[in-house]
């Protein structure tokens, strides 16, 4: 895959938390429809790096360019970046006081101009290609985690993005219910949206990804395909990672 | 393992074992559930049985109903004596307003209080409740005013008693819960100027009693106007309250806007949503119904606390009565104006507190497991 024109470049990256040296020396190219599994120990920076992504988190030092716009304090910018981002996150984070389908057309209708009718046919087929239309009237607390975390994915796409991030999308999921929104995922990899997905399900990053990186105290110190990364680790760290969480 | 070949099937669910209904059970599985419980209800029952015979027949047996002067004397308070309620309630209720008039303010209070009720009820939470109160309060003014279709004008000077209570009270609320909303945000802004000002502003204000803050907007205030320029005494009183009020209100809605995880503003500013699109949909609905109590608690304080305008020469409820209580004739029966009064506001604040509690069931549909 030819990361030549890439749609979202890092060029030497670097951000702290106060004195806490978070993201150091970033550079990473990633390609138009290239499927990036982001994995690493807890605290190694890998969510801080792509909530800098859609300006969750600003960068202190560095280039980061997000589909030909260069992220800065430019307001104008930021929008219209998170516009063409979509974001998933470990916690869901739908809005409680909205049903199902308010959660879904609330960014059409109001980020996007979409008149009313149009958002909520367009949210009803996003709710039935994560398999959940019949919960369209819902409120977020009545659904299970698994129904929850697919409703976030369908919001997400909503704004039909061309970047898609997931911020360890099943970490907070019972056993249960990881496989139904790992499927959703597995069937979203085949449209052709980029996507960035900071997760420690190997099954998935063997199966979907173009590319695996790890990173570790706030660097990325390996990245590869998933058979050459899951085979021949080339750094002692990440062997020492690997063996840990795939062992059991 | 012995039947590992049989498929699960789950218990059916059964109902949940019958407790004995009727009078008696309830009695005792309320009242007499052990020895502790037995002792407090027998205490409290000894306590009603020695208390309340003496207030029935202080209240009402013994008591003068009529605005009869000479029975209320002959009492020697054996008896309460309503009958200054019914020579003053007119007095009370509408403080130094025109006697002839004061069909007004009744309608005027009477249209308050109805649109308040009205506003209240969540359907009718819709676009046309903004012209309606527009119509609403200028009907008011208009009838309190008068000078306009043949009504005789009557200064603010001489507004008392029940409408002059629901006026300060609206007023003060309906203009102190957006500026709350903004100072709140406002402690809460990246600007540090912003933040100052917003920080200054509810310290300084919270840090003054009402009274000093009622005496400078009767007082102080005109001293730094130009001269010749007057603003009516009861603006100037329904800014100082207003201002007040806010800034107790302002601490309120921060901690609501607190409570609120970090996540669902993120969420909004990943879908591209603004400053302004993200507070209205998604901050401020779910911050404020966090803090509906505390809201409601703030407003009945604030309710009570319009009772202190009597210290600049306003006569609201409490300070008609203070009028009502000037005749010598009527003085030495105080006591049950005051229970008359104390009854008017008693009413008011427990609508408030039955109306929070059902709004908070009512606003809280499906934001919590059912």
């Amino acid at each position: 895959m030819s990361t030549d024109d890439p749609i979202i470049e890092f060029a030497g990256v670097n951000k702290w938390f106060g004195e806490f040296h978070v993201l150091r020396d970033i550079n990473l190219r990633v390609a138009k429809g290239e499927r990036i599994v982001i994995c690493g120990p807890s605290g190694s920076g890998k969510s801080t790096l792509i909530r800098c992504i859609n300006r969750l988190e600003e960068h202190q030092q560095g280039r980061l360019v997000v589909d030909g716009t260069e992220l800065s304090d430019d307001l104008k910018a930021i929008d219209a970046i998170r516009r063409s981002v979509g974001m998933v996150f470990q916690q869901f984070n739908l809005f409680p006081h909205l049903t199902v389908l308010q959660n879904l057309t609330l960014a059409p209708m109001w980020v996007g101009r979409v008149p009313k009718k149009l958002a909520e046919e367009r949210a009803m087929q996003q709710l039935q290609r994560v398999r959940i239309a019949e919960q369209a009237g819902k409120y977020p607390l009545q659904l299970s985690g698994g129904q929850q975390q697919r409703v976030a994915i369908a919001r997400a796409l909503c704004l039909t993005p061309k970047i898609m991030l997931f911020d360890e999308p099943t970490s907070a999921l019972d056993p249960e219910m990881i496989n139904e929104v790992l499927d959703v995922m597995i069937e979203l990899a085949g449209l052709g949206i980029t996507m960035l997905c900071v997760t420690h399900e190997m099954g998935f990053a063997r199966s979907v990804a173009d590319r695996v990186i790890f990173m570790d105290h706030g660097q990325i110190v390996e990245e590869n395909t998933p058979d050459e990364f899951f085979n021949h680790p080339k750094n002692e760290r990440t062997r020492d990672f690997l063996s840990k969480i795939l062992a059991h | 393992m012995t039947s590992s070949d049989a498929a699960f099937v789950p218990v059916a669910s059964r109902p949940p074992p019958m407790q004995v209904r009727g009078v008696l059970p309830w009695i005792r599985r309320n009242l007499f559930d052990g020895w502790a419980n037995t002792l407090a209800t027998l205490v409290v029952l000894g306590l009603l049985v020695w208390a309340l015979p003496p207030v029935i027949r202080w209240g009402l047996v013994n008591a003068v109903f009529g605005a009869d002067n000479v029975a209320c004397r002959a009492l020697a308070e054996s008896g309460a004596c309503w009958g200054v309620v019914a020579e003053k309630y007119r007095l009370i209720l509408f403080g130094r307003y025109p006697y002839a008039e004061q069909w007004r303010p009744l309608l005027a209070s009477l249209l308050m209080v109805s649109a308040i009720a009205a506003s209240c009820y969540r359907p009718f939470w819709r676009a046309w409740l903004m012209p309606l109160w527009v119509v609403v309060l200028a009907t008011f003014f208009m009838l309190m005013f008068g000078g306009r279709f043949g009504l005789a004008p009557v200064e603010t000077s001489s507004w008392g008693g029940l409408p002059l209570t629901v006026l300060l009270s609206t007023v003060s609320l309906v203009v102190a819960f957006p500026l709350a909303v903004l100072v709140a945000l406002g402690r809460q802004s990246r600007l540090p100027g912003i933040r100052t000002i917003c920080v200054l502003y509810v310290e300084l204000i919270r840090g003054v009693p009402l009274i000093s803050v009622l005496f400078m907007a009767s007082f102080m205030f005109p001293l730094f106007m130009p001269q010749g320029t007057t603003i009516d005494v009861l603006l100037r009183v329904l800014l100082g309250m207003t201002l007040f009020t806010a800034a107790y209100l302002a601490e309120v809605v921060r901690g609501g806007l607190q409570a609120l995880p970090k996540g669902q503003v993120e969420a909004a500013q990943s879908l591209g949503l603004g400053y302004w699109q993200t507070t209205l949909m998604i901050v401020l609905p779910q911050a404020l119904r966090l803090v509906v109590p505390a809201i409601m608690n703030t407003f009945i304080g604030a309710f009570k606390d319009t009772s202190l305008v009597t210290i600049v020469s306003l006569y609201d409820l409490t300070g008609a009565l203070q009028l009502a209580m000037g005749d010598a004739n009527w003085r030495k029966f105080f006591f049950e104006g005051q229970l008359f009064v104390a009854a008017i506001y008693f009413v008011f604040c427990y609508a408030m507190s039955r109306y929070s509690r059902w709004i908070e069931r009512h606003l809280n549909t499906g934001t919590r497991r059912m």
